[in-house]
């Protein structure tokens, strides 16, 4: 390992060759303050485009400022971090910045989150000494995404996560000079890219450039309305990050409060989204377990792996794509969307209630989940089977909104019929448990006996691609696992390649699954929150009493009571949906 | 298209090619060569300047003179045509008479390559066709 | 073969076609044919002769007949008159616009009197669609004695004592930077050759590969030879179609030839070149945001290091030189780097080729040696400032660069004495400016130029210039305070300071080298509200000056807006709220009684 001695700030450091001027300030405790710079370390990423200049330092001998960012130090080099040359600069830059930006901070969505309006606080911005044309843009509304790029400040952090990490490719820097935003190809809205929603675009935007449709407005508009129904369900995920946003440490499972406070916003069923997992591992299982069998049996018409299906992002990825694949994705619905189905049929039946007077409401940690209640197959007669979906961060801000003492909040349990879980559903929330999942449930079901052990750590982990292999009673099952949509592209394509014989691969859109979901309190890359996160969700899973889907005495009684058995015709329509394929949809479009 | 298939290939080449550009060449540097103005009126022609001048370009080349040919409207000795003017560096422009063939040799080989003065010069004042054009 | 008594050169540059040389060369070719002298004159479309303010341009061969703004119908008196009869037409001469005398042939002419051609050696010489022309011409030459007989350390070495330094602007030395290249492993290394020329006025790439583009094609494979490459890429604006219409052909011939492909002059050595299409970004003229476009990604620079030569196009090592700088190559080798040092000053080898534009006799491209001054190019091959104007100032460098005055005429031109003097050698736009010119106005002309331009990805370039626009307009509107003129400095030493590449940290040049040198006029324009030039229309107001009106009703009848009242025979009167100072009044006005004030 090569080292160069330096010089910050008048103080002598040694830092290994290659370290950026701004890592060897830090290694002295020194601060630089950065805009554009994003460190994602977990996920590898380091964005660091210089776009900003924010972060530039002197550098004695060179003629002008450098970003410290994204210059590397030389043996002898002398850096000042904070001259008064520097201080000018930065000052100057960031002026010119804000006069390029909407001065609309009192009804912003990220006011009080605002990287930039901080920056203005930290380098004390008190006037606006340059006044001028601003640059406005067509706002943008999708169905779970609103793209207001007057507020860009072109720090291209979403075009990082979209391309090299998702590699969807949706977001790139469009016209140029004064002009130049980061949009889908030209200037189309969201919804006629290829956008899959995932939102981690929305998760790393500094400003309110991108950020989730907010539904709190509806739901409170059908709280309040006395002839409505109003139903919540709440992914796996949420209770294990929602305490974040309360200032609690990252993997505090809050479940019974979240139910709690729930409750007090008026919700006339609290239920868990977990139920519907239990559900999805009844459908999905089952056909995961049939066309391993036939395969196994030798028939050549069944195609594997059999790929899951309950990320929305994911689904609108391979709809995008993979079109040429659709046939090997489970065809079962997601849980938030299974929950809808069956919401407002078994259960307002039982609650002898019209589906048009019941409103579905999901607490997902998800953006995308936002756009899939919106899909038309998910609707009957116009009546959507969720007709509302929030993040766990809009979650948060209502029950502040409603001045709600959130630490506070005893423990309450989730009613029923809907409410009861299995730890198999719980642990949904994290990359590798749907998988695992659908493993304990489909050994038990081929193999007829009692699982050995319950917990199956070969599937769990961080890695962004993963495989293993389970033994079904002396057949191998090859399983393969991955998060991030880039991962989930390079599986897919060494499987189209025939490079990749898996039976059956779990895929989530978002880094660590659904935990580190785009409707998540913000990680920032920290993957020490995110593995915090799945922890108590293996908790959870750990001190449940049940941890098989089939074992759910709901999900018994509602097969016994309407479904008859996994994947009758009854579930098929209920509960299992079809794919598109959208670049055909989209051609259309244009 | 045969390809070049080596640097002497190549140098070969250039010395067939070299003649399709040499007068142009040359006229971008006239200094230190000798220059032959041709008169090219009606008289001229018709008492056969062409023949002549078609004689000096093939004959120059062929015998390794450096000069540049150029032809010029009439020098105003339309009795004496063909007339030729031929200036060699460092020496005062000198026009020759009733030039045929076998007098343009004779200047080539006597007056350019030696410096042997020859019969037919017409006695000017000095005045050289550039200044009358 | 024929033997050619006598050759037409028509300019085939971009210019002169667009005044229809192409029409004009199938006239001539007609004429000659009906008249049967296809044996003793060839017709030849050649590159750009440079003196481009008077296309089209016929020069004939061997006299050096220089005929100027020719059209297709006058093919008919050169053949009939000069090509049979001797007689030169004389009313297609050029005249000396000081001398008011006809000049008889182009080594009589001060334009061409203090150039020396390296760079443009062959154009206006060779017929660039014909390699066989090319090859009479030296063609290949370098190539074919760099690959048989010297090592890639020799020829680079050849190449670094010759002292040339980069023409696109940057002035980095050539040889070194090859060395560098040549340095660093790669599987696939790669030179490219940046032709996209940006700069307002500057058209010498455009005219190199227009008139001789087989020297670039040369240039490449010896670079490719020396740094271990053997792909070449040409990024060449897609504005620039005859540059590439010729490209193609000379690299179809180049192949056929066996000068471009495998195993070039039996050397073992490989070396392809690929065309790759630019569209139109100034900024793709900088080195880094090239390689991004030419790989299909947005033109935008990116920090370096890591310099192209670590990692470039693809990821693999990459060695991109401008045109010009290529077009010297082959002389260097077939010369000698000493003859090609023996050029210019002491740091700045051999000639610059500048695109003399704005108020200057004779516009067009030249070709001078380094340490040339600029009252010399201006006065002798310029041509002197139009009109008998007084001349005001010269900007160099094109939209980098900054204004030169008086006070720098006698400075000869090299990469440092111009950034010595505030401005900068840039890719060799020349633009003279007079005594009418407002210097506010200029440096605001400059700014919309890089706002424009700009690719945006760094604030300070993004908003910076913008402001700065904005700025120097309020300031041509008389809204601007003295305080202000504090505000327009620091921006621009912010600007400079902290944008991330070339364009951004230049782009103030012109406002802070017009506020040093013009401190005058933008205090005139502050405190007084005035514009001196008299360009500024929120500044100036037209007036008829009473005791010279006669009442012809000249100025009444022109005006758009009818903003002019007043009898025939009677003083005219402008009224203010209604005019909108197009100085149609003045132009018309036969008695000088209507003032700019």
């Amino acid at each position: 390992m090569e080292l160069v001695k330096l010089k910050i700030d008048n103080r002598t450091v040694e830092v290994e060759k290659g370290t950026t001027i701004y890592h060897a300030a830090q290694k002295l405790n020194i601060e630089i303050p950065t805009l554009c710079y994003m460190n994602l370390k977990d996920l590898n990423i380091e964005h660091k485009p210089g776009g900003c200049r924010i972060c530039v330092v002197e550098v004695e001998g060179r003629r002008n400022l450098a970003p410290s960012c994204a210059t590397e130090c030389m043996e002898g080099m002398e850096v000042k971090t904070h001259s008064l040359r520097v201080l000018n600069a930065r000052r100057t830059v960031l002026e010119l910045i804000i006069s390029d930006h909407p001065f609309d901070c009192l009804v912003c969505a990220k006011s009080g989150h605002c990287d930039l309006q901080d920056m203005a606080v930290k380098l004390g911005v008190r006037d606006l000494p340059f006044q001028g044309e601003k640059s406005t843009y067509k706002p943008d509304f999708s169905p779970a995404i609103i793209r207001d790029v007057d507020k860009c400040i072109m720090c291209r952090r979403c075009e990082t996560m979209c391309n090299d990490f998702q590699t969807v490719g949706v977001l790139s820097g469009i016209h140029r000079g004064f002009e130049a935003v980061v949009a889908p190809a030209f200037e189309r809205d969201l919804d006629h890219s290829e956008c899959t929603y995932c939102g981690q675009c929305v998760a790393v935007c500094p400003t309110a450039a991108l950020t989730e449709v907010d539904h709190t407005k509806n739901v409170i508009a059908a709280l309040s309305d006395p002839r409505k129904t109003v139903v919540v369900q709440t992914a796996p995920a949420v209770r294990a990050a929602l305490g974040e946003e309360f200032g609690m440490e990252p993997g505090t499972l809050v479940t019974g409060k979240m139910v709690s406070a729930l409750r007090q916003l008026g919700f006339d069923f609290v239920f868990d989204t977990d139920f519907a997992a239990d559900l999805t591992i009844m459908e999905e299982g089952t056909e995961m377990l049939d066309r391993i069998s036939r395969h196994l049996n030798g028939d050549k018409d069944v195609k594997l792996p059999i790929l899951t299906s309950c990320c929305p992002g994911w689904v609108n990825f391979f709809e995008y794509y993979y079109p040429d694949m659709l046939d090997i994705p489970s065809t079962a619905r997601s849980p938030q969307q299974m929950f809808g189905a069956i919401a407002k049929t078994y259960f307002a039946e039982k609650q002898k209630i019209d589906r048009k007077d019941m409103v579905v409401v999901s607490i997902m940690p998800c953006v995308a989940k936002k756009y899939e209640c919106t899909r038309e197959e998910f609707a009957e007669d116009n009546n959507p089977d969720v007709d509302f979906s929030i993040s766990t961060r809009e979650l948060a801000k209502f029950i502040k909104q409603a001045n709600i003492d959130f630490d506070s909040l005893p423990d309450e349990d989730f009613d029923k019929p809907m409410g009861e879980s299995t730890g198999a559903a719980v642990i949904f929330g994290t990359t590798g448990g749907v998988i695992e999942a659908a493993t304990r449930t489909a050994y038990e079901l081929h193999t007829g006996k009692a699982l050995p052990k319950v917990d199956f750590d070969a599937l769990r982990g961080f890695e962004g691609i993963r495989s293993a292999s389970v033994d079904f009673n002396g057949t191998e099952i090859k399983i393969g696992i991955a998060h991030g949509l880039g991962n989930a592209r390079k599986l897919l394509d060494d499987v189209k390649a025939g490079k990749a014989d898996f039976h059956a691969i779990e895929i989530m859109a978002c880094p660590g699954g659904c935990i580190g979901g785009g409707g998540q309190p913000l990680h920032h890359g920290d993957s020490s929150v995110l593995k915090a996160r799945a922890k108590a969700i293996y908790e959870e899973d750990k001190g449940k009493t049940l941890r098989k889907s089939h074992e759910n005495p709901d999900i018994i009684k509602l097969y016994e009571e309407y479904l008859g058995k996994p994947g009758s015709e009854k579930a098929h329509k209920l509960l299992h949906t079809h794919y598109f394929d959208k670049k055909a949809k989209q051609v259309l479009l244009d | 298209m045969t390809k070049i298939k080596s640097l002497a290939d190549l140098k070969k080449m250039k010395s067939d090619l070299q003649s399709k550009i040499a007068l142009r060449e040359k006229s971008d540097t006239p200094e230190g060569r000798t220059l032959i103005k041709v008169a090219m009126a009606t008289c001229g022609i018709a008492s056969g300047s062409k023949q002549v001048m078609d004689f000096l370009v093939e004959e120059l080349d062929k015998r390794n003179v450096d000069a540049i040919v150029t032809q010029t409207g009439c020098m105003g000795y339309c009795y004496a045509e063909p007339t030729i003017e031929v200036t060699v560096p460092g020496k005062d422009p000198v026009v020759f008479g009733y030039v045929d063939t076998k007098k343009a040799d004779d200047i080539i080989e006597k007056y350019i390559k030696n410096g042997e003065l020859l019969e037919g010069i017409i006695p000017v004042n000095y005045e050289t066709i550039e200044k009358n054009k | 073969m024929a033997k050619y008594k006598m050759h037409m050169l028509v300019c085939g540059g971009t210019g002169c076609r667009a005044s229809a040389s192409d029409m004009l060369y199938e006239n001539l070719k007609k004429e000659v044919q009906d008249n049967n002298l296809e044996d003793d004159v060839q017709v030849v479309t050649t590159g750009c002769f440079g003196f481009c303010e008077k296309g089209p341009i016929v020069k004939v061969i061997p006299d050096n007949t220089f005929y100027v703004s020719v059209e297709p119908d006058d093919a008919k008196d050169i053949v009939a008159e000069h090509a049979i009869k001797g007689r030169s037409v004389k009313r297609l001469l050029y005249t000396d616009p000081a001398k008011k005398e006809q000049i008889p042939d182009s080594k009589h002419m001060g334009f061409y009197k203090k150039q020396i051609r390296i760079a443009l050696r062959n154009c206006g010489l060779i017929d660039p669609e014909n390699i066989e022309e090319y090859l009479a011409a030296d063609g290949y030459e370098a190539l074919g004695k760099v690959l048989a007989e010297m090592k890639p350390e020799e020829a680079i070495q050849e190449v670094i004592d010759s002292g040339l330094r980069g023409r696109g602007g940057g002035g980095f030395p050539t040889g070194i930077k090859w060395q560098i290249a040549s340095k660093v492993d790669g599987a696939q290394k790669y030179v490219v050759c940046n032709a996209d020329e940006g700069d307002p006025g500057a058209f010498m790439d455009r005219s190199i590969l227009e008139g001789d583009p087989h020297s670039v094609l040369e240039s490449m494979a010896i670079n490719g030879y020396c740094i271990g490459a053997t792909k070449g890429l040409i990024y060449i604006r897609a504005e620039y179609p005859l540059a590439i219409k010729r490209l193609k052909i000379a690299i179809k011939q180049a192949r056929e030839f066996g000068l471009l492909g495998k195993d070039i002059l039996g050397s073992g050595f490989d070396f392809d070149v690929e065309i790759r299409y630019g569209a139109g970004a100034f900024v793709c003229g900088e080195e880094t945001a090239l390689i991004h476009s030419m790989e299909g990604d947005r033109g935008e620079p990116t920090f370096k290091p890591p310099f192209p030569a670590q990692s470039g196009y693809l990821g693999m090592p990459t060695n991109v030189n401008n045109v010009e700088s290529y077009a010297n190559i082959p002389v260097i080798f077939n010369k000698g780097a000493k003859w090609f040092a023996s050029i210019g000053t002491e740091k700045s080898k051999g000639t610059k080729v500048f695109a003399l534009a704005g108020k200057i006799n004779n516009v067009g491209l030249i070709e001078v040696p380094m340490g040339i001054t600029l009252r010399e190019v201006i006065y002798e091959i310029g041509g002197g400032i139009k009109d008998g104007k007084k001349f005001k100032a010269v900007q160099t460098g094109g939209p980098s660069g900054g204004c030169l005055t008086e006070k720098h005429l006698d400075t000869p031109i090299d990469f440092d004495n111009l950034i010595a003097a505030g401005s900068m050698m840039g890719s060799g736009g020349m633009i003279v400016m007079d005594e009418d010119d407002c210097m506010v106005s200029v440096a605001k002309f400059y700014l919309d130029f890089t706002v424009e331009e700009s690719c945006g990805k760094c604030s300070p370039c993004r908003v910076g210039n913008k402001r700065l626009y904005e700025q120097l307009e309020l300031i041509t509107q008389g809204k601007a305070k003295k305080e202000d003129l504090d505000k327009l400095r620091n921006l621009s030493n912010v600007i400079r300071d902290t944008s991330l590449c070339g364009l951004g940290q230049t782009s103030p040049n012109p406002v802070l080298s017009t506020m040093d040198n013009f401190h005058e006029e933008y205090l005139a324009h502050v405190t007084d509200k005035q514009c001196p030039s008299g360009v500024c229309k929120d500044l100036i107001r037209y007036e008829v000056i009473a005791e010279n009106c006669v009442g012809c009703t000249a100025c009444a009848r022109n005006c758009p807006v009818n903003c002019i009242s007043g009898e025939r025979k009677q003083v005219h009167e402008i009224d203010q709220a209604l005019c909108i100072k197009c100085g149609a009044c003045l132009e018309k006005c036969k008695f000088n009684a209507i003032a700019v004030i």
